[in-house]
This record gives C-alpha cells, structure tokens and sequence, in this order.
C-alpha cells in the first residue's frame, strides 16, 4: 500500500514545527532567519505559507509517476513502491533536467557548491520503511499534516469535505494533478492564491516523452532498411549506367544543371 | 616565425583570454558564481545555444553524406568533406560545453552505466556519444589520407556506407529527441512552441540549418581560405533550402492551426514578438530572398539567405530553451558575462579550428580534383572511390 501524506490547511495554526523538524531530519540548518523565509530552496524543503489567518504548506508532491524521475538519464531519483521519490546522489551528474522537468519546480540546486546536489522533500524514505510517519507529521500539534495509507487518506478528505459543507474548496489537490500525487491538499481558498497551478494536466508527464521514445527500437531498423534500400538502388542505378555507355539521369541532371 | 597579427587574431585572442578566465570562475567556484542560473532557470544558453544550437548546427554532416554516399548525389562531393569537419568539430565542442553545464562532469560516463530507458536524455547522451564516434571515422580517411596510412584507410573505406547509414539514423534520433526533451513540460514552454510535432520541427529544420551551415561555411572558405566557391552546388543547396523551409513552414502553421493558436499571432504579446521575429529571420525574408532568381543564383545573396536562416533558427531553439518559458517562470534570464564568455570562446575555437584542419588536412579538393571526382562507375568497386570523403 502507497503512504501518503494529508494536509489540511483549514487545520493548520501556522506554528512551522514541520519546517524544523524536516530540517532536523534532513540534517539542515533551521534558524530564525531560515523560518523567515518562503520559498523552497536547497536547505528549505518543506514552507509554510502565511497569508492572513490562512495558512499553506509546500513540498514534494512525491507524484505516483515523477516527471523528475522519468528524465532522470541515470536513475539517481526513483519513486519507492511506499510513496516516497528519492534521490540518490552518487548517481547524479548534475545535469538538472529534473528541475526542468517538475510541473512543481520542487527540485533546488546547491548552486554554490563546487560538487552540487539536487535537494528536495524525499517524503521521509527512512522512516516511511520503518514503519513510522514523515517527521512534518509526526510533529505536527494540530494533526493539519497526516501521514498514512493514501486510499485512506483519500477516503477521509472526501469525507471532511462531505461533512463540512462550504468549508473547503471542492477540489482535493493531488488526486488527480499530473497523474495523481502522494500528498494530498484541502483548503478553504483556491489554491492558485498559494502558487499551486489549477491548470495542471491530468495525465501523467512521463507519458509525453514516452510515447515518442517508445518508437525508437522500431524506427532503428526500418531507418536502416530504407537508407540501405536506397544506396543499393541508387547505386544499382550507376550500374546500369556504366553498362550502358554513361547517359543516365545523373548525367541528365548535371546537364540540366548547367543550363 | 613571424605571426601576423590581423583584427580576426585580435578578436579571437582576446575571446579566448575572456572564456580561459569564465573557466577558472566555473570550475573554482561553481555554477552559482559563474551564471545566472537559478532554481527557476537550471538551464541557461550553455545548454539552450551551446548544446541545442551546437548539435543543430553541425546538422549538415548527416545531410551532406546522406545526400552524397545514400542517394548518390556525385555533384555535391566536393563540399562532404569540409561539412563533415563542421560536424565533427560541433560536436566535439558541443561535448566541450556539456563538461560545463553538467553539475558534476566527471560524471558524464554515469549514463553507460546507469541506464534509465524513460528518460530522453538518456537516449540523447547515447546517440551524441554514438554519432561523434560516427563522425571521427567518417572523418578519420582525411588525416589517414595525409599521413598516408593506406591499411586503416582500407579498413574505414570498407565500413563507410554502414557506417553513413548509421549516423543518419543516429542524427535522425538525437536531433529530433532534443525538441522530446521539451515535451515533458507542456505546463511551462508556452503553446507557440510547445507541440507534439516538437521533435518533427527539430528534425526538419536541422536538415535546413544543415543546408544552410554548408552554404555559409563554403562563402566564408572561399572568402578567407582562397577556396574556389563551388557556385553551382550552393545554388543546388539553395534549391532544397527553399522546399525544407516551405516543408517546415507549412507544417508549423497547420499545427498551429489546428491548435486553434492562429489568431494568438495578431494579438500583441512578448511570445509573439518572439515568435514573429524567429519566423521573418528562418521562413519569411530567406524565402523571399530565395524565391527570386537574381538572388538565389548569386553567391551573396545565398550566402545572406544561409546566414538568415542560422539566425532565425538559433531564435528557435532560443525560444524553446529559454525565453518561452519565461512567462511561467515569472522571470527573465539574461546570461551573465561568464555564460558568454565560455560560449564565445567555444564559437572562437570552433572557427580556429576549422581553419588549421583546412591548412593542415586535405579537405578541399585539390585543383583539377574536379575531374577526378566525376562519376566514375566501376561495378566492382562502387563505393571505394572517394568512399571516405
């Protein structure tokens, strides 16, 4: 079964304890000066957004078919079968079609080293194999992030919109955005007022690419067999022409040419 | 020796003293310090100009030796070879600037081993490698030829039409799958260029681009070099100039009829600014040059028209790379001056090295080479004559 992760914004008190603890969890500087900022970036995966009395988180959206991981040229970003996309660095060549790629632009780079990583929310994959919840929802106080089976979660925030009539946009975010993704978003104003784009395809990206690059072992041999069926016709053609004395078309050609 | 010290020496030291010193600042302090790129701009014109523009540039290699050693098209012989140095040398440099960009380019030998079969880069990485490989053998019978190594010489002449066929079809990969990179983002390439055709468009207008570049580099070697101009083969060229660009302006326009984008073009707009100016500089103004006689049968006015048409489709992958994503991105990105340094000092070297090859290598032909190469037709023989030009 595929964890996934529920936020509730209308839930949410704006405290930022998820943004320390993944900090904590990712071995990243967290000071007041980091808390104050609000953008994702290489030592920030995880903000929340303030705007009045409403709040909004950021992350990984850890997408059941990654754009990231499917331009990927060596595999260094894989999607788990338990939800999370990780990220491999020893693999990576830094070649960034990843962050291209993400319809989120999720993935940061560490621009200022010399030996740069790409950084994002890998959906906490240690603690996921353990068994435990992200470190965002384990320490959230209000239960505004919630962490477990993603049908479950789903059911659920089906459910809080079901009984809370007016309360929330009608519109799960995640279920079905570039394929549908492992966290899941309600929210009680549009979510574009937060920077999450309404216009989002439904199909999965890799699809796009795919089907192009899917046509290549058969178009390698048929390349081959017309390319080699016109030299030998071509090329029979200089036979026949020199058998009959040189005044083929080719000939005929330069002769026109020359007029 | 005595070096004569002309403005082109001038220029091309002072290009390469700048990119010597854009690659101390790339390679002791980052990519951050050295570019403008950003979280919201990972590629910059190191990818969008170097790579995308570099490997369409170098297009005329598979064009020119399809048209001469597949379909036989004898008249054009004489420019093969110096087209195959342009392509040879492009990606060399092309592979050059990647050890740039790439975040980690001692790395860059991960995808041999490291396979992911999704990813268009992948496939890329795999045919640029494949098709330089390509390109050194076809391009190997000239230095064999001068150093008069006669056995590797027979070995590589006995090789070249499989050899030919497989670099088209890996040309044929690899330009195309440069306009599937692009694909994956249908949410941030705005809807002029972002298409399914995308990697259509990239192959065909690579096949002008390759026409033109050979147009461009045979004025500029007559000019600089003391080459006699091959006029007769360049009004040829232009010929099938004016059908590969009516082929792709047909088709990008019915796409964009079929989009229902056509009325977007009339209403003002930074992507259609962009977009009429990449279309008068590729289709229109080289079409109605090339559509009159007086200009397509003198040299300068195809050499006007090739040099249009470089410019107009460098806007396009320009387009696609970097500017058509700048609306979405919320930003505009403007290389800085490293950026430009490290490419202009590429471009630089390029030009240099195209010139030694032509002093130093046999890639004209000689005078009264002419006749030699003139058809003809030995049934036992029928490709070993000039095979490895």
């Amino acid at each position: 079964m595929s964890k996934a992760l529920l936020y509730d914004a209308t839930v949410c008190i704006g405290c930022k304890q998820c943004e320390g603890a993944c900090a904590e969890q990712n071995k990243l500087p967290y000071t007041d000066a980091v808390a104050a900022e609000e953008i994702q970036s290489e030592h920030k995966f995880t903000v929340v957004l303030t705007k009045g009395d409403k709040f909004m988180r950021r992350l990984c959206m850890n997408c059941a078919e990654p754009a990231c991981a499917s331009v990927c040229p060596v595999g260094a970003l894989r999607k788990t079968a338990a939800g999370p996309v990780i990220y491999e660095e020893d693999r990576c060549m830094g070649c960034r079609y990843c962050m291209v790629a993400c319809p989120f632009s999720v993935p940061k780079y560490e621009w200022n080293k010399l030996l740069p990583r790409v950084k994002k929310c890998t959906m906490c994959p240690d603690r996921v194999q353990a068994g435990k919840a992200t470190a965002c929802a384990e320490i959230c106080p209000t239960g505004a992030t919630k962490f477990g089976d993603r049908d479950d979660l789903l059911a659920e925030a089906q459910k809080r919109i079901r009984d809370n009539p007016g309360k929330y946009v009608e519109h799960i975010y995640g279920v079905n955005e570039v394929g549908g993704t492992s966290v899941l978003l309600l929210s009680s104003v549009p979510f574009e007022e937060f920077g999450y784009r309404a216009d989002l395809t439904r199909d999965p990206l890799p699809m796009y690419t795919y089907r192009v690059l899917s046509r290549i072992p058969d178009f390698v041999p048929l390349g081959g067999m017309v390319l080699g069926g016109v030299w030998w016709i071509t090329h029979r053609r200089e036979e026949v022409d020199a058998a009959e004395g040189g005044h083929g078309p080719e000939n005929a050609v330069r002769k026109e040419s020359e007029k | 020796m005595k070096i004569k010290f002309t403005f082109w020496k001038a220029v091309f030291l002072f290009l390469m003293v700048a990119g010597f010193y854009g690659t101390l600042v790339r390679f002791t302090r980052g990519l951050g310090p050295s570019t403008n790129l950003n979280d919201q701009f990972p590629w910059g014109i190191w990818i969008g100009f170097d790579v995308l523009c570099g490997v369409m540039l170098a297009a005329g290699g598979f064009t020119l030796t399809a048209a001469v050693h597949i379909f036989n098209i004898k008249r054009l012989h004489p420019i093969v070879r110096p087209t195959i140095l342009t392509a040879f040398l492009g990606y060399v440099l092309v592979c050059v600037a990647l050890m740039y960009d790439l975040g980690r380019p001692y790395r860059i030998w991960h995808p041999l081993v490291m396979r992911n079969p999704h990813s268009v880069m992948f496939e890329v990485a795999y045919c640029v490698m494949l098709y330089t490989t390509v390109l050194s053998l076809e391009f190997s019978p000239i230095v064999l030829e001068r150093f008069h190594l006669q056995k590797p010489l027979k070995i590589v002449r006995a090789v070249l039409i499989p050899l030919v066929i497989l670099g088209v079809i890996l040309s044929t990969l690899h330009q195309s799958s440069l306009g599937t990179v692009y694909l994956i983002m249908p949410e941030k390439l705005h809807p002029l260029w972002y298409t399914p055709l995308l990697p259509v468009f990239f192959f065909v207008s690579a096949i002008a681009v390759g026409l033109a570049m050979t147009i461009f580099e045979s004025s500029l070697s007559s000019k600089y070099f003391g080459q006699q101009l091959e006029l007769p083969i360049l009004q040829e060229l232009g010929r099938v100039l004016v059908v590969v660009l009516s082929v792709y302006g047909i088709l990008r326009f019915e796409d964009l009829l079929h989009r229902g984008l056509l009325k977007m073009l009339l209403q003002p707009g930074y992507e259609v600014y962009l977009f009429w100016l990449e279309i008068s500089l590729s289709l229109l103004l080289p079409l109605i040059l090339l559509s009159q006689k007086k200009i397509r049968t003198t040299a300068q006015g195809l050499y006007l028209a090739a040099v249009l048409v470089v410019l107009g489709f460098i806007t396009n992958r320009l387009n696609v790379s970097i500017t058509g994503q700048e609306s979405v991105v919320g930003r505009h990105y403007i290389p800085k001056w490293t950026e430009i340094a490290v490419t202009g000092a590429i471009i630089a070297a390029g030009f240099a090295l195209f010139g030694l090859a032509v002093k130093y290598l046999p890639i004209f032909p000689a005078e009264g080479h002419h006749e030699k190469t003139e058809p003809r037709p030995l049934p036992a023989t029928p490709v070993l004559g000039h095979a490895g030009d």
